[in-house]
Parts: C-alpha cells; structure tokens; sequence
C-alpha cells in the first residue's frame, strides 16, 4: 500500500478515478454505456473521443518540457493546420475522394512539421528562450491561418474527412483510436531506444549532457518538431469534428490546458524526469472535468471559476509539501514522543 | 568509546540515534553528536561517511527518519532551517549565502535593521553592523558593497550576521577552502574569541592541518556510522585517518612509483597539440601525450590549466592551433569530435557539468557509451547492468546500489561515478579536472591507484589537480602554466615539491620582462 502511494501516478490517478465516481454518485448515466449500431455509446466514451486533440498537444508538450523548454505556439500550429486541410479539399472538385483527403492531411501535416522544426531552430540553434521563441509562432501562426483561409471560416462536406473525428472502429471512436496509437507509438520510440533517457539527462543538466557526448542540439530540435506534428494531426481531428477550419478558435488556449496536464499527471515543469502515463491521465483529468462543467449544469458564467477550483484542489493534493505536513501532523497524533518512522523519506 | 575528561561543559545540543535514510541509502545509522558550549567541534570523515547530512539534520534542511535532537536540554524538532536558526543554531556555508548587491551592513543587520517610528533607521543599521563587525575584530567599512570584498572577508561578514541573530551555535562548513593563509589566521582569531564568549562551534574541513590547530574536540564518522568522540589532543593524527578510512593509509605510499615510471616516447603520440588558443583565454600552447602517458598539468587556479584542456576536448572552440590525434589531423569543434576520436573528458565542475543528478547511478554511467552510440542503439539491459556492476565493484562506489540517485552521492563517489562513466567508453585519452577536490582521503587514494593501473596499462592520461604533490606522484612530465599561458614543461622525476612551486612561481619571469 505505502508502495501504491508513492507511485507518481498515485495522485493524478486517486484525482481522476474520484471526479468519475462523483459523476456517478450525482448522475448514474454518466457511467452508462450501451451499444448501438456498433458503437460505444455514453459520456465517458465522448470524454475519450473529446480528449484526442488535447491529448496529441500534450504528448508533445511533455517531450518539449522534458527537455526544459516549453511551446506555446501548439494552438496556433493546430489552427494552421486545420486551415491547410480543409482549404485542399474545399478546393478540389472531389471532397468526398479519399485520395484528396489523404492529400489534404498528409500536406497539413508537413506544414505543422515545417513549423515544430521552426520553433526547434529557434530554440537549439539560435539559442533563444523557449518561451519568446515559440511566442513568435503562437502569434504568427494564427494570423498565417488567416490567411490562408482568406480571413473566413473555410467550410467542407467530406464524409471521408469527417470521419477522422466522428468514426468509430471496433466500437470504439476513432479519433480516440488514433490518440491512443500514437501515444503507444511515442510511447514505445521513448523507452525502447535510449531517447527517453537522454532526453531526460539533457533536461536534468545539459551541460552535463553535452560534455558526456550526447548531441542535445538534435534532442531539443527533435522535441519540438514532434510537437509541431502532433499539434497538427490534433488540428485535423479538431477541424474534422466541426467540418470547419476557424482560425480564431482552432486550438485556442490549448497551449495552457497542454500545459496544466502535463503537470496534473506529476510531471515537473523543471524538464527531466517525465511520464506519458502520467500526462494520458491529466487529459483524462482535464477532459473529464469539462463534461462534468457541463453535466452538472454549471452556468457558463461560472464554470472557469468552477474548473480553476477544482484543478487548485488537484494540484494541492499532489504536492509534496503537504504530502510532508500531513505525516507530520498524523504521527505527532499517533506517537507524541515520534521515535521512529523509519517509511518517511527525507526531502 | 567517548571520553570522560572534559563533560563538565554543558551540552548545547545533543543527537541520539539520529537516522537519515534517502531513497537507496541509509545516510545516517543511528548517529549520536554532542555539542558543548565554548568548544570548537570537529566532524571528520570520509566522502559519503554522513557529515553533510548530520549537519543538515541539524539546521533542519533534512528531515530525520529517526532519533532526537536536543537543544539546551529540550527535545526539538526542526521543519526548516528557520526553526533551527529560532534554536539558535546559525550555519556558515562554503558557499557564501549573502546577498552580494547589498551593502556588509545591510547583510549583517538583514532582517533586524533597527527601526525609528517603523521605518528603518539606516545610519543605525550600519551604526549596528559596525559594532557587531568590531567584535569580531573586522575593520570593514558597513557602507561598502558585499561584492567588493573577498570570499574571506564575506565569510566573516556572515559570522557577524550568525552573531546579530545570537547564534549560540555556529556551524562552519568547509569554510577554509578558498582562503589564503592569511584569511585562515583571521577567521581562526575570530572562532576562538566565539569560542571563549561560550559560542559551541562545529568545525568541518577536509583540513587536518587546520583541524589540530583549532578543534578541541573530534568526532569521526564512517559510513554514515559514528566511530567516536574524542579529545583532539589524545588522537594522533594517523589513528584519526586510520579511523575515518577504516583501514591504514600505506596505499598512498607504493604509488610514488608511477611517476617514475619510464614511458615510451618513440613511437606516435596519442595527441599533439600545437599553438592551441583562444583569444581571451588561452595565449597558444603545445602539449603532446604519448601512449600509457600521465602529464600533470600544474599552476594556480586560473593559470589556463582547465581553460587548455576544454580546448582540447572541443568543449570550447579553439581559435588558433590544431590537434593531431594519433598521427593524423583531427577537427575538433565539439565534446562529440572529441569522444569519436576517443578522447574523453571529466569537467572539475562536478555538479554542473559531470553529474546528471536526478537519473541515476547507473544511468549516469552509461550515459558516456550510449551518446556515443546514438539514440537508436539502446544498449541491453544485460549489458548495461554488468558494465555499471564492473565499474562499481572496480571503483567502490558507494552506496553500492545502481538504482540510486546520483546527487545523493557523495562527492567522492560522485566522481568514482564520472570515471567509470568515461573508462566504459574505452578512451585511449583520459583527461581528468582536479578528479579529487573536495573528496576524502580514500576516495582520493582509490582515484589516483586506479589513474597509475590504467595508465601502466596504456591508457594516456592528462592530469590536473592543485595539490602538487598528487601531480608529482602520478605524472611522468608535467606542463606548467601560469597567467593563461604555457610556461614550460618539466620532468616529474627530477623535481621535488620545492622545485615545482619554484618553477610555477618564477620559471620565464625575466625573459618576460
């Protein structure tokens, strides 16, 4: 048991698996799910389908965190993205033709490559704070989806597109599906070569890392470039799921929901050490807490408050400070003359 | 174990059974440390032997798993370094910890600046540190900025400011280590006034020289167990390393031979370098290296001694000069360069630039072999295991747990760490920045054995260290430097310790002028 709690996954997972329970104890239907059609039906399975995006964006972000950086230009890249899709296949005669489609999101999803590897320049060439570097593209980015799109909302009626974000495939969303298999792809890239750890040692101490041999320029550029793509492919399934690429709110304020779930899942914003798991659960968190917003009929006026609420609630529990205060006030409770507590780790 | 002569001084703090336990390492084993008022306390041990952690124990930087600490007779238990500072247990790092943009005055009185109808009196600030700089016998103007003075001097000023917050117990941790011996006699003067004002000091220093002339009391941990307590005057000073290393000190001894040792210059050196530098840095230098070679590189700090090598290893970019490596021309513009024409470097920079703290042991060590083989070979678990168990029986780290995390090492085992990192990529070239500063004793001798067997085997290595007499031990020739500049190259076996610092000193003064 002490061992389960020490887990770092213990915390964000207690976290989630308790916001589901109160869904069930308020409303019973939250975790009912049926078959229909082939299909999974019920909230939980749209909370999965709902977190595919944010959980491409987060993926990435973890890798760039990793490595001590930090990209806010993910939004942006989703937009710029979404633009290019729908703009291929809004100008081809055929938008229902595979082909085309295929076309549209392979060209989408270099673009967001070019642009992740322009952010990486930036950053491990040019040597230029993460933050202002990818500051540029989140500002930039929308403004070239603009125009890309002619300043209008672009509009497509492609069953083959649309199924990208509404399909499903053995019961289960397809959106979620691709999220899912390309968490297990990054997943298995990071621990099965010795990417993992070294990006972890050259977020711990890149001097350090440098002078061991290891080619820090290549892992940081690397970094940002996966998110780049993945914010990409994150923009298809967005612009997908409405039809419709709208510059102005593709990806808005992703970066920052990105960014709080990778550090709901116990990652440190510091680089280093770092867990896929732990950030596949902070999304769940996250998309989780959305459905709850609006299961539980919280007015919208209210629901920020609401959800900043929750995630200072969440991110308390989690911390080690009071991890410590809570030992220390249950044993001067237990033994008043406190000899040995041989479990407790030093800070 | 502990003596009886001289318990009549009231114990300020008392330790029993104090246990500290990190993931992987039981830091402390059931420690007991008493400290008497009017006495200056020495804590010895080797690296890792538990001295950094007891004294963080007791400044409340480290929680302890068991045990009790005891101030003026009530039990206390310290949360934070302000509960132990409340306890009035003040502590003066290696590191000054002052804030170097404010005036002496302003750092000694920080946080008890006396005040006029609550608003700071500042003439009566400086008024205050002045008197309290006096007492200590410092004539140091309150007005004048902190950053202006010297380390030794700064950390005066921070003994003063222990004294305003009436500190009844100084910790003073390594703080001789960069001073003079001028600064060492002032900082002296003034613990032994504290000392006769009933002030309990605590003493550590890698030192025994400094530690004999101060301490009235030692006590000697090993292995994050207490050895015992002892009178400074009833131990002699080989029992008291034979007690902090567990084992007589004759290793030492059969090593003087390695620099006597005749090596073979006929054939291709392992490096030449000629007319290597860097404007601002470096004037241009020679050195060459020839196989199962030790070179000492020798001269004060700053001399150019670390600024030539990174040059070598590419870790800066040269501007002039070029490197040969065994026979052929070499481009080395970076630490990669370097390890792929199996040169490898430790940086005299442990924390910042050697040890990757939060992975672990054995990640640490294989770091070196798998950036040399790229991200896509991993290397086997197998593999990997039996190389870090290798090196670390080969080595003795300490604790003797891969998993463990590197910045829980101590710095001796630190960088036993780094050397097997860097011996398991095989390098035909070892360069090693002051490998055994501010490590112990033993640590010290299983370094240096293990440079003298790799080299008698083949490996060419290139030596740095201010202590002369380690030069002067491993190294057949040794390079001398001195104002960023090459001044000359001797032969180890023809000079003695006088000789060397001769040279350093004055070897081209009047052919400069």
């Amino acid at each position: 048991m002490k061992t389960l709690v020490r887990h770092r996954l213990f915390w964000p997972t207690a976290a989630l698996v308790g916001l589901i329970a109160i869904n069930a104890i308020a409303r019973p239907a939250f975790i009912k799910i049926t078959i229909r059609d082939g299909e999974l039906y019920g909230a939980l399975i749209d909370i999965l389908r709902n977190s595919a995006p944010l959980m491409l964006v987060a993926l990435g972000m973890t890798l760039v965190i990793a490595t001590r950086g930090i990209d806010l230009s993910v939004g942006a890249i989703m937009a710029v993205s979404g633009a290019v899709a729908l703009q291929i296949i809004a100008g081809s005669d055929e938008p229902n033709n595979i082909g085309v489609v295929a076309v549209a999101v392979g060209v989408a999803m270099l673009v967001s490559l070019v642009l992740g590897a322009w952010n990486g320049l930036l950053v491990s060439v040019m040597g230029i704070q993460p933050i202002i570097a990818t500051l540029v593209l989140m500002f930039a980015g929308r403004g070239v989806a603009l125009l890309i799109t002619g300043g209008k909302i672009t509009t497509v009626n492609s069953s083959p597109y649309k199924v990208i974000a509404t399909g499903f495939f053995l019961l289960l969303p397809v959106a979620f599906l691709i999220a899912m298999a390309i968490v297990a792809i990054v997943a298995f890239v990071e621990r099965r070569s010795a990417l993992g750890v070294l990006t972890e040692a050259v977020g711990i101490n890149p001097e350090a890392s440098r002078l061991a041999g290891v080619r820090s320029r290549g892992i940081i550029w690397g970094a940002y470039i996966v998110s780049g793509l993945l914010s990409g492919i994150a923009g298809i399934i967005y612009t997908s799921n409405i039809s419709a690429a709208d510059a102005n709110a593709a990806g808005l304020f992703i970066e920052l929901y990105a960014i709080l779930a990778v550090v709901l899942g116990g990652n440190s914003l510091m680089g280093g050490k770092f867990s896929i798991a732990g950030t596949v659960v902070g999304v769940l968190f996250i998309q989780t807490l959305d459905s709850t917003i609006l299961f539980l009929g919280v007015s919208p006026a209210q629901s920020p408050v609401f959800f900043a609420l929750v995630v200072v609630v969440v991110v308390l529990i989690q911390s080690p400070r009071l991890h410590r205060l809570a030992r220390r006030v249950s044993q001067s409770r237990r033994a008043p003359q406190a000899a040995s507590t041989p479990e407790e780790v030093a800070a | 174990m502990t003596d009886n002569a001289d318990n009549a001084a009231q114990a300020i703090v008392e330790m029993r059974g104090i246990t500290i336990q990190f993931p992987g390492v039981l830091a402390l084993d059931g420690v007991d440390f008493t400290l008497r008022a009017g006495e200056v306390h020495s804590l010895m041990g080797e690296n890792g032997a538990g001295k950094s952690t007891l004294i963080k124990a007791l400044t409340g930087v480290y929680a302890i798993n068991a045990g009790t600490i005891a101030v003026n007779g009530a039990t206390r238990e310290f949360h934070s370094t302000a509960d132990a500072q409340a306890a009035g247990i003040s502590t003066v790092y290696q590191e000054v910890n002052l804030c170097t943009n404010l005036t002496v005055g302003e750092n000694v009185m920080l946080g008890h600046e006396p005040r006029t109808a609550g608003r700071i009196n500042w003439g009566a600030v400086h008024r205050e540190a002045a008197r309290h700089l006096s007492e200590l016998g410092l004539s140091v103007d309150p007005h004048s900025m902190l950053a202006s003075h010297s380390i030794a001097i700064q950390q005066l000023v921070a003994i003063s400011r222990a004294m305003v917050l009436d500190a009844r117990v100084l910790i003073l941790d390594e703080p001789t280590s960069s001073l003079d011996r001028g600064e060492v006699e002032q900082l002296f003067g003034v613990i032994r006034a504290l000392r006769d004002k009933g002030v309990a000091i605590l003493f550590v220093s890698h030192f025994l020289d400094q530690v004999y002339e101060i301490a009235d009391r030692i006590t000697v941990l090993r292995n994050g167990r207490l050895v015992g307590e002892y009178l400074a005057a009833d131990l002699p000073r080989d029992q008291l390393v034979t007690k902090m290393i567990g084992r007589a000190l004759d290793d030492l001894a059969s090593l003087s031979q390695t620099a006597d040792r005749a090596v073979d210059r006929s054939g291709i050196p392992v490096l030449t370098a000629s007319g290597l530098g860097r404007k601002g840095t470096l004037e241009p230098a020679d050195i060459d290296i020839y196989p199962g070679e030790v070179v000492g590189l020798a001269g004060l700090l700053g001399s150019g001694r670390t600024e030539l090598v990174r040059l070598l290893y590419g870790a800066d970019r040269p501007d002039t000069g070029h490197v040969e490596i065994q026979g052929s021309a070499a481009k080395i513009a970076s630490p990669r360069h370097a390890i792929d024409r199996r040169v490898a470097f430790s940086s005299e920079d442990r924390r910042g630039e050697g040890i990757v703290g939060d992975l672990t042991v054995a990640e640490n060590i294989v770091l070196g072999i798998q950036a040399r083989k790229g991200w896509l070979h991993k290397l086997r678990r197998a593999e990997q295991d039996a190389i870090v168990a290798d090196y670390m029986s080969a080595l003795d780290v300490r604790p003797a747990n891969p998993a463990a995390l590197a910045r829980n090492l101590s710095g001796g085992n630190q960088q036993k760490v780094l050397l097997a990192r860097w011996l398991a990529t095989a390098p035909e070239l070892l360069i090693l920045d002051e490998p055994t500063r501010g490590i112990d004793v033993g640590a010290k001798a299983d370094i240096q054995r293990k440079v003298a067997e790799l080299s008698q085997q083949g490996l060419s290595v290139i030596f740095i260290s201010s202590e002369l007499e380690e030069v002067l031990r491993l190294a057949q020739r040794i390079v001398v430097m001195r104002d960023r500049k090459r001044i000359g190259e001797v032969d180890a076996g023809a000079m003695d310790l006088d000789a060397l610092v001769e040279y350093i000193a004055n070897e081209g003064k009047e052919s400069a002028a």
